[in-house]
């Protein structure tokens, strides 16, 4: 089966709180997208792998999230949890435009 | 070639232990079969006094579980007994017609407890107290009786009394010498002993001689042999134990008091060993743990083949596991004509110390309030330690870590389980141990009676060191090696204004921080600059930074502020009609005395808060929580004071006060102290003209009973004390640290010491009023502040796909 990758706007680059997550709902799904210290836009699906805790509302530190319930500390770049702790994330490519318009693609 | 075969005969401590250790020198070499009455794996009996104390399950003292015997093939058969052995055939039998051979067999059938053989004991209500069964039996009398009788004021016994006391039980203990543990205690050790579980509650009858157990089918009371009579509706035996030597004694194996052994626990038939409580060696029978344990030792080694001298006896030790009693007992008690003694009897702390010295040798001891040197003498009188050597080590400085580094490597940490100090420090050496659990998985030090987990403790703080402490111990978080009190230099020395900066410029490991530093510098730097510090909500937890209580599915909690826990119509409707609007999913009155809306939408919190028009209650926040009141004196008939007034007034004032944890207070007024202020943060109980001010208290993970501060006259008084004693605790305490723990680190003797100082009070009321200048509204303040509403409660809704 062919998978296509829909575009979806989020927003403007400079309306994205800095070190701050935001929760985005595409149909059923929840996706968080945070602006990090060093000016990249990341977006991770916003259930911590550990007990679905969401994400968007973490303390975001470096290419980091700290889950808001338990403090797993998943990575917003690749989705991984770290150790002690394991587990994974959905990521989603984000694309950021010459207007500073902030898209992630999705896969319907 | 097929195994040889081994069976055990006895599924508890002393008889698992040999196998254990057989394992540990052999792992495959034989098919091994235990048999247990006990329908439970192997136990740790030992503890059962702290499961009737209350302080552990019966689920935590299992030593070895089910999958254990599993993992190690060994047959077990719980529930089962055996019932007569064929020495000629060398086979068991049991009693469910099961017929076992064996190659090797240890008898390890333990003891059963001494019942006296009084009229009347075989009533209902009469119990001994060894096994879990006998412990059940008396959490179901706890429920259903009052009065409880113990016999026998010994270890046992006692422990026991403590118990029932622990399960709200009114107990006697009935005792036939003249002071308690007399095996165990000289009379002054005995004497403090009773003082202090007098005090406890427990009540002692001395130089009884119980006669008759009274009652028709169930037991009423108990007669002594003066004519005295007191009424009981559970009689617990705890005079003693004998080895369980029947099983033996049919089977024709020589048995004395207990089934008789020689230095490598082999019986007189060939082929049968006996170990633990039933047996007897060069004409001892011990009941403790660790003369068991070197048994054990001694025995595998024997059928494993190692060269070993076999046992040689034990110096015994004791210890008494009742709560807030300290008692340690080990060798000769009582002096001698020809013994000295080192003696220290200190009645204002209620400490005792007596070391008995025997020729020039340390011989025995006994230690009354403060056991710490317990371990030290136990191995001293083991090596024959010389007094001097003993007297040296006392004069050198003695905390916990001193202590440890001035033992030798083959003293004894833990005595249950033979486990010297070269062997644990050996453990966190080579195995990179860094908790008391990981040392206990690895060397079983501390897994049976538990009482040396500070010294293995102690221990690890020795091995590890300074980098130890500098990593985990004393700094902030793992992003630096700085401690709190480094860090708040560093802030007001160079003036830093963020927490980024701070971590920059003080070269932190993880240049942005991690969940513990990030919240933790932002607290410091708002307390250190209250006027100047421009808080950052990135550095918040989510809690504080949305002003509501995040619950397990993403939405959030809403409690509105009820100064005092008093409210009114008008705000009961405004609850009542935002729970509708946002369909709540439950509204759940809280433990401050206030109510909380739970299940609401992130994006919905702003739209409730401006429909409840009513303050934050801050209920998510590191600060002050609530005031909790009782009625007072306004209804109430027993109300001295206006707990109400003054805990409104409370409120009002610190409302918003962020600190290093969060903290409760209460307004009380009279001793009944409704408000429950022996629990909070802050406890005020209002008496006839007089405010008691209590701290410290908590209710939670830690319970503890909050300490009196000051006793004052009047509200404003109460006002300053409070003020100043919370502005120290923010300015001291370290990031999420209860005042309970704070208290305890400081000493409330200290705390009051400072505070008492007038001047000192003003100064910390004058930072406290900057800090309290700055407090915002945050509910209002957030519903009128367009970004905050964009960045943190707005979510984006993308439109479903139209493609469909």
């Amino acid at each position: 089966m062919d998978k296509t990758l829909r575009k979806v706007y989020v927003g403007n680059y400079s309306d994205l709180p800095e070190r701050l997550g935001k929760t985005i709902v595409i149909d059923e799904q929840e996706v968080a997208v945070f602006k990090l210290a060093n000016g990249d836009v990341r977006a991770i699906e916003n259930r911590c792998p550990h007990k679905g805790g969401v994400l968007a509302e973490g303390l975001v530190s470096g290419e980091h999230v700290f889950c808001p319930m338990h403090d797993w500390k998943i990575s917003v770049v690749d989705g991984q949890a770290q150790a002690p702790d394991e587990g994974c994330v959905q990521t989603y490519q984000v694309e950021v435009t010459n207007e500073e318009k902030v898209y992630i693609l999705i896969s319907e | 070639m097929s195994k040889q075969k081994l069976v055990l005969i006895g599924n508890g401590m002393a008889g698992i232990r040999t196998i254990e250790e057989i394992l540990k020198l052999k792992p495959n070499e034989f098919d091994i079969v235990v048999f247990g009455s006990e329908p439970y794996p192997n136990y740790n009996r030992i503890q059962l006094s702290k499961v009737l104390q209350g302080d552990t399950e019966l689920s935590d003292i299992t030593l070895n579980e089910w999958h254990w015997y599993e993992e190690n093939n060994i047959r077990l058969y719980p529930g089962e007994t055996v019932t007569n052995i064929d020495k000629e055939k060398q086979i068991v039998v049991t009693d469910k017609d099961r017929k076992e051979a064996y190659d090797y067999l240890i008898i390890a059938t333990g003891s059963n407890p001494f019942m006296l053989p009084l009229p009347g004991a075989d009533k209902e209500g009469v119990t001994a107290f060894r096994d879990i069964k006998d412990c059940e039996t008396m959490i179901d009398y706890s429920k259903k009786y009052q009065r409880a009788a113990v016999i026998g004021g010994g270890l046992l016994g006692l422990e026991a009394a403590r118990g029932l006391l622990n399960l709200g039980m009114e107990v006697d203990v009935i005792h036939i010498s003249d002071y308690l543990m007399e095996r165990q205690l000289d009379r002054d050790a005995g004497e403090l002993l009773q003082k202090e579980l007098e005090q406890q509650g427990m009540n002692f009858l001395l130089n009884k001689q119980t006669t008759d157990i009274t009652g028709k089918k169930r037991v009423t009371g108990l007669k002594f042999s003066d004519g005295g009579r007191i009424s009981a509706d559970l009689v617990v035996m705890a005079v003693g134990i004998r080895p369980n030597v029947s099983l033996a004694l049919e089977s024709g194996i020589g048995v004395n008091k207990g089934i008789v052994v020689n230095d490598h626990m082999e019986t007189d038939v060939a082929n049968i060993y006996a170990v633990g409580e039933c047996a007897e060696h060069d004409q001892m029978v011990y009941g403790l743990v660790a003369p068991l344990y070197e048994q054990g030792k001694a025995l595998a080694k024997h059928i494993c083949n190692k060269e070993d001298e076999g046992y040689k006896g034990s110096v015994l030790s004791t210890q008494l596991k009742v709560s807030g009693v300290d008692v340690f007992s080990t060798g000769m008690i009582n002096e001698q004509s020809n013994t000295k003694a080192i003696k220290m009897y200190d009645d204002w702390n209620g400490t005792y110390k007596k070391v008995i010295v025997d020729q020039g040798k340390i011989s025995g001891a006994v230690l009354f309030g403060d056991t710490k040197e317990g371990t030290r003498l136990l191995s001293m009188i083991k090596k024959g330690a010389d007094v001097e050597e003993y007297l040296e080590a006392g004069e050198r400085e003695e905390s916990g870590s001193d202590l440890v580094a001035s033992m030798p490597d083959d003293e004894l940490i833990c005595g249950c389980n033979g486990v010297d100090k070269g062997t644990i420090v050996e453990a966190i050496n080579s195995q990179g141990l860094t908790s008391v659990e990981q040392v206990k998985g690895c060397t079983n030090a501390s897994r049976s009676c538990g009482t040396c987990k500070s010294l293995v403790s102690d221990l690890l703080e020795y091995t590890l060191g300074d980098d130890y402490n500098a990593d985990q111990k004393e700094s902030i978080c793992g992003c630096t090696d700085l401690s709190k009190d480094e860090v708040i230099a560093e802030i007001e020395e160079k003036g830093m204004r963020t927490t980024r900066e701070v971590m920059n410029v003080l070269g932190w490991k993880n240049e942005e921080g991690c969940s513990k530093c990030k919240p933790a510098l932002n607290y410091y730097m708002g307390m250190l600059k209250p006027k100047e510090y421009h808080d950052e909500k990135e550095s918040r937890f989510v809690n504080e930074r949305m002003h509501a209580n995040i619950q397990k599915d993403g939405t959030f909690g809403v409690v509105p502020r009820m100064y005092g826990g008093v409210t009114n119509a008008e705000d009961l409707r405004k609850i009542a009609d935002a729970a509708e609007k946002y369909d709540v999913g439950m509204i759940k009155i809280t433990g401050g005395q206030r109510i909380n809306l739970l299940g609401v939408n992130k994006e919905d919190l702003p739209d409730i808060w401006a429909d409840l028009d009513m303050p934050s209650g801050h209920a998510y926040a590191k600060g002050l929580r609530t005031v909790k009141t009782c009625v007072g004196s306004e209804f109430c008939r027993f109300g001295t004071q206006d707990s109400t007034g003054l805990g409104i007034r409370l409120e009002q004032k610190f409302e918003g006060l962020y600190g290093p944890h969060k903290f409760k207070m209460s307004v009380s007024a009279c001793p009944r102290n409704c408000a429950e202020g022996g629990i909070k943060d802050v406890g005020i109980v209002g008496l006839e003209g007089v405010w008691e001010i209590y701290v410290g208290g908590n209710g939670g993970t830690e319970l503890r009973e909050a300490d009196l501060l000051v006793k004052v006259k009047t509200e404003d008084e109460v006002m300053e004390w409070v003020g100043a004693y919370l502005q120290y605790y923010r300015e001291t305490a370290n990031y999420l640290e209860r005042t309970s723990k704070w208290v305890d680190r400081f000493g409330i003797d200290h705390v009051k010491e400072v505070l008492d100082d007038k001047q000192k009070r003003d100064e910390f009321n004058a930072r406290m009023d900057e800090a309290l200048s700055v407090i915002q509204e945050p509910w209002s303040e957030a519903i009128h502040n367009e970004t905050t509403l964009k960045e943190l409660f707005e979510k984006v809704n993308v439109p479903t796909t139209t493609s469909k």
